[in-house]
């Protein structure tokens, strides 16, 4: 169990990024592990293709700048995807020296080793494209909305992003485990990307401040990525009481490094099960809450949450506590208690004993057990919508069902990684083009990435 | 309990005797006596000193060595422009003999290079003989500096030079001398059989090859320049085996120099390095690069990995297996054009990385398959034209095997092929069809 502090500064450290970057001795014997594998699994892995092989050769080559380029190009958020990509279940996962029982090659590691080149260089391996008079609006300055923004500017769109928050980013600025990349880390990606000449307003929500009409008007296609919304209620009596948070908000205080509200030395119940579960619990263990319960309604081998994070959690020193179900939060002004009831599973069906009951003291509850769909804007937008809410696409150009909408990220997938949002506005870039420039072949510099769908 | 057999490594080189056949060779580690004192006491059979030159001694620049790294190996390659000794003679006898007295059985070889000149060969002939070396080693190899003043591979590739110098040391010497030859020159053997007809004893080799390590190509000065200029080296190291190996065995295998002991040099790491020389006839090996890599402390190791193969082979001298393989190495003419062999993935070994794959589609001949659904490439044992690529290429050990395809067809070379005629070979021609 890691030691819990209470003092302040104590939590900045805690919450200092887990994994170190790689030594450049690391590098080179990383990078001699590599195989070379043709129509290697890692890429075909990798939500986005990158050319893992291939970037990593030019790593053992000396060339890390070409290397970032290499990944850059299949990846605008290569660099934020080395830190918060859940590796062992893509590229490393799909590593041929698991089938020889040996540790995978450490991509992320060396990824990150690459980008960190770039980055130190301050030189985007790309430029914007030869200047058109036609114009795409980016609605969300989240990952796919950054990594679409990206890819138009290269084809030579004017692009403006809007953004509802003050800084953009999305969940990579807002809710990303501090420990896996920090808020400066996603700051200064978006930073190096924006010198394609993207015009980002900020403080600015499609839909409220601005009209969904206007944009449709005033540009000639139209990019949604507006993540998921707030995190779903309890549901349960008590749930107003202050003390009860979302986990997102909190998370985001933590990132924001904002001390007011932080569980010092505090008895913390996270509620779910799934990743951002997790994150919750263990960024609660790292701000120096004193005890740290994560309660989910199933078993362990049921928990969306990947094993490793599940594993962290435990070297975390956070408690399992499994098949309980909350049912009232208990407390005077604020929450005291939080009252469960034991389940179990009779043939996949979730059981509620009614008789048994047991309550956990605590000063905090976070909330944990998914996000809302997103529905104000793609509604405003007028495009229509799958079953479970998410944004209806064409899996080739991810064009919604109305013309020159395009959508991608957590709001079509419903919720899964960086790198998904990633691969997502690229795609949607690409379907623009073929959209608002029928016919026409990309301008030069733009094949490498455009072959990588 | 049954006894184990005794093996006894001691070596006898052109007469020259050391108790096992790991001698240093001339070069740095041989700088001082301390250093070879040193060496002795870790277990080393013998030593050649860094090479012997006239008075005043030779001044060397600073930056002298460059290596080529190979993934995380460092020195797979290693490039000097040492020249020979840069101390005094005197200085260099007195301790010859102090290491000769406090170690009588191990070899120490005098290495020596001076004008081309009877006289200026007589003389340090005559110096050395009182420091009690067991031998001399004339230093014709030198590739780099010492050259450009008539000496080292100047005179190793001329051959009457050859011939003319170690006549003029054995008109003086009364122990045995070693000629150690360049490989800088296109046929080993003619120096070789000059060395032989000038009265030499035996024959060391190799010396470096002509190299020039690199061009930084940030700066764009070379690699590794004494300020901004460089000159070639000479290269040893791992790189350099097989072409020592190459030498090593045409002159084993030469009529003209049939049966001269050999001391083989070149890229030597390891036991099993070595007793690859002593398989192709080196009754000793000596070893610089390896020694300046890791230190005398290899000698343990090196012993070691020679008595126990040499247990296990059922060897109890050097002499039983010293040359064994040389008659294997033959003229391509004499290889038999009917020996099929094909390769064989084994699927339970392969991890799937194909790399075997792309080697025989794009870089050799088309006949490895990918199949749907499966990342087991398979071989078209017909279509197979043995070459080894795939095998070499393979990450697994053991995963890729070339197997012995039974022809059923006499043996048929070359040169009984040209003579009849082109008739009689009956290994079909294959017919080519593209992997899909
Ligand atoms: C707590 C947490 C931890 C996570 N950890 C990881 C991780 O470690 N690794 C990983 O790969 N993924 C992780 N994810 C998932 C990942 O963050 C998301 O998949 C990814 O950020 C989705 O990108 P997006 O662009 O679709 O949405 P978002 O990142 O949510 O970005 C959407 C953006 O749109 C803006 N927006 C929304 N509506 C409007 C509007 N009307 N007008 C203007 N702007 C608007 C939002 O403010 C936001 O900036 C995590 C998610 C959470 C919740
Ligand atoms: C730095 C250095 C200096 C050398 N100096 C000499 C020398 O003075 N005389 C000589 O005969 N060979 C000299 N050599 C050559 C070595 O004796 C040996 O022939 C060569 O390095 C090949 O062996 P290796 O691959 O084990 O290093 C030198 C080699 C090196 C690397
Ligand atoms: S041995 Fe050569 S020809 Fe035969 S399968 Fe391997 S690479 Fe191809």
């Amino acid at each position: 169990m890691m030691a819990s502090s209470t003092g302040r500064s104590a939590w900045r450290d805690n919450l200092a990024e887990l994994k170190k970057p790689l030594s450049p001795e690391a590098v080179r014997l990383e990078a001699s592990r590599c195989l070379y594998c043709h129509d290697a699994p890692c890429i075909q892995a990798c939500p986005t293709s990158i050319d893992v092989p291939r970037f990593i050769r030019q790593l053992a080559s000396f060339d890390p700048l070409g290397a970032g380029k290499t990944i850059l190009e299949a990846n605008p958020l290569g660099h934020s995807c080395a830190r918060v990509c859940p590796v062992p279940v893509l590229c490393e996962g799909a590593c041929v020296y698991a089938a020889w029982n040996d540790e995978p090659v450490r991509i992320a590691g060396l990824q990150r080793y690459a980008t960190d080149a770039v980055h130190s260089a301050d030189a985007l391996p790309f430029d914007p494209g030869p200047e058109s008079d036609l114009r795409v609006a980016v609605v969300g300055a989240g990952p796919a909305g950054v990594s679409c923004a990206t890819y138009l500017r290269r084809l030579g769109f004017a692009v403006t992003i809007f953004e509802k928050r003050r800084l953009p980013g999305g969940l990579n600025t807002f809710g990303v485990a501090e420990y896996k990349m920090d808020r400066r880390t996603s700051l200064e990606e978006l930073r190096l990307l924006f010198r394609l000449g993207c015009s980002v307003v900020t403080n600015r929500e499609v839909g409220r401040d601005l009209a969904p009409k206007k944009l449709l008007r005033d540009f000639d296609a139209v990019f949604l990525g507006p993540g998921l919304a707030g995190t779903r209620d309890l549901g349960i009596l008590g749930e107003d009481l202050p003390g009860v948070v979302d986990a997102i908000s909190f998370i985001e205080r933590v990132k924001a490094r904002r001390g007011r509200g932080l569980p010092s030395g505090e008895r913390v119940v996270v509620v779910g099960g799934g990743n951002t579960a997790i994150d919750a619990a263990t960024q609660s263990v790292r701000t120096g809450a004193k005890r740290v319960i994560l309660a989910y309604r199933r078993g362990l081998a049921d928990m969306p949450a990947y094993d490793f994070e599940v594993a962290l959690a435990k070297t975390d020193g956070v408690t399992l506590l499994m098949n309980a179900v909350p049912k009232r939060v208990l407390g005077l002004r604020k929450a005291e208690s939080v009252e469960f009831a034991r389940t179990s599973t009779k043939a996949g069906r979730l059981i509620e004993s009614s008789t048994e009951l047991f309550t956990l003291p605590c000063d905090r509850v976070i909330k944990a057990i998914g996000q809302r769909k997103e529905n104000a804007l793609p509604r405003a937008f007028g495009v229509a919508l799958n079953g479970d809410g998410t944004i209806k696409t064409d899996p080739d150009t991810l064009r919604t069902s109305r013309r020159g909408v395009y959508a991608g990220g957590d709001a079509v997938n419903g919720g899964k990684e960086v790198v998904n949002a990633a691969a997502d506005g690229k795609r949607a870039a690409w379907g623009i083009h073929r959209a608002l420039r029928p016919g026409v072949p990309p301008p030069p510099d733009n094949e490498y990435w455009i072959s990588t769908l | 309990m049954k006894r184990r057999l005794a093996v006894d490594l001691s070596s006898d080189c052109a007469g020259i005797k050391s108790p096992n056949p790991f001698w240093l060779a001339s070069g740095p580690p041989t700088n001082s006596g301390e250093q070879v004192m040193r060496a002795f006491e870790r277990g080393w059979g013998g030593a050649v000193w860094k090479t012997l030159g006239q008075d005043p001694p030779v001044v060397n620049v600073t930056s002298r060595y460059g290596a080529i790294d190979l993934g995380t190996s460092k020195i797979a390659g290693l490039n000097n422009i040492e020249l020979i000794t840069d101390r005094p003679l005197s200085v260099n006898l007195k301790e010859i003999s102090q290491v000769k007295k406090r170690f009588p059985k191990r070899a120490v070889i005098a290495s020596l290079m001076v004008p081309c000149e009877r006289k200026a060969w007589h003389d340090i002939v005559r110096k050395v003989s009182d420091s009690g070396s067991d031998g001399l080693e004339l230093n014709f190899g030198c590739p780099h500096g010492m050259s450009e003043r008539g000496m080292g591979a100047a005179v190793g590739q001329v051959p009457e030079y050859v011939k003319m110098v170690t006549e003029f040391v054995k008109e003086k010497s009364s122990v045995p001398v070693l000629v150690k030859l360049t490989p800088n020159i296109t046929d080993v053997r003619v120096p070789a059989r000059a060395a032989r007809a000038g009265g030499a004893d035996g024959l060391s080799l190799i010396n470096t090859i002509n190299s020039l390590m690199g061009v930084d190509v940030e700066t764009m000065i070379p690699k590794f320049a004494v300020g901004e200029k460089a000159a070639h080296g000479g290269y040893c190291g791992p790189a350099v085996k097989p072409i020592a190996l190459n030498m090593l065995s045409s002159i084993a295998n030469d009529p003209e120099t049939l049966g001269v002991p050999l001391s083989g040099i070149g890229g030597i790491s390891n036991w099993s390095d070595a007793v690859e020389f002593m398989l192709l006839g080196a009754s000793s090996v000596q070893l610089c690069t390896a020694v300046m890599h890791h230190g005398f402390r290899i000698i343990d190791d090196l012993n070691a990995g020679l008595e126990g193969w040499m247990r296990r082979k059922n060897f109890s001298a050097l002499t039983d297996f010293v040359g064994r393989a040389a008659a294997r190495v033959v003229e391509w003419k004499r290889l038999d054009l009917h020996h099929k062999t094909a390769a064989v993935i084994d699927p339970a070994k392969c991890i799937g990385c194909e790399v075997c794959f792309v080697a025989c589609n794009d870089g050799a001949h088309q006949c490895i398959d990918l199949r749907p659904g499966s990342r087991v490439p398979r071989v078209r044992a017909r279509d197979c034209v043995g070459c080894n690529l795939c095998a070499l290429v393979c990450p697994v050990d053991g995963c890729i095997s070339m197997k012995t395809v039974e022809t059923g067809l006499k043996p048929l070379t070359w040169e009984q092929y040209a003579a009849a005629g082109m008739k009689g070979y009956r290994l079909g021609r294959r017919k080519r069809r593209h992997a899909s």
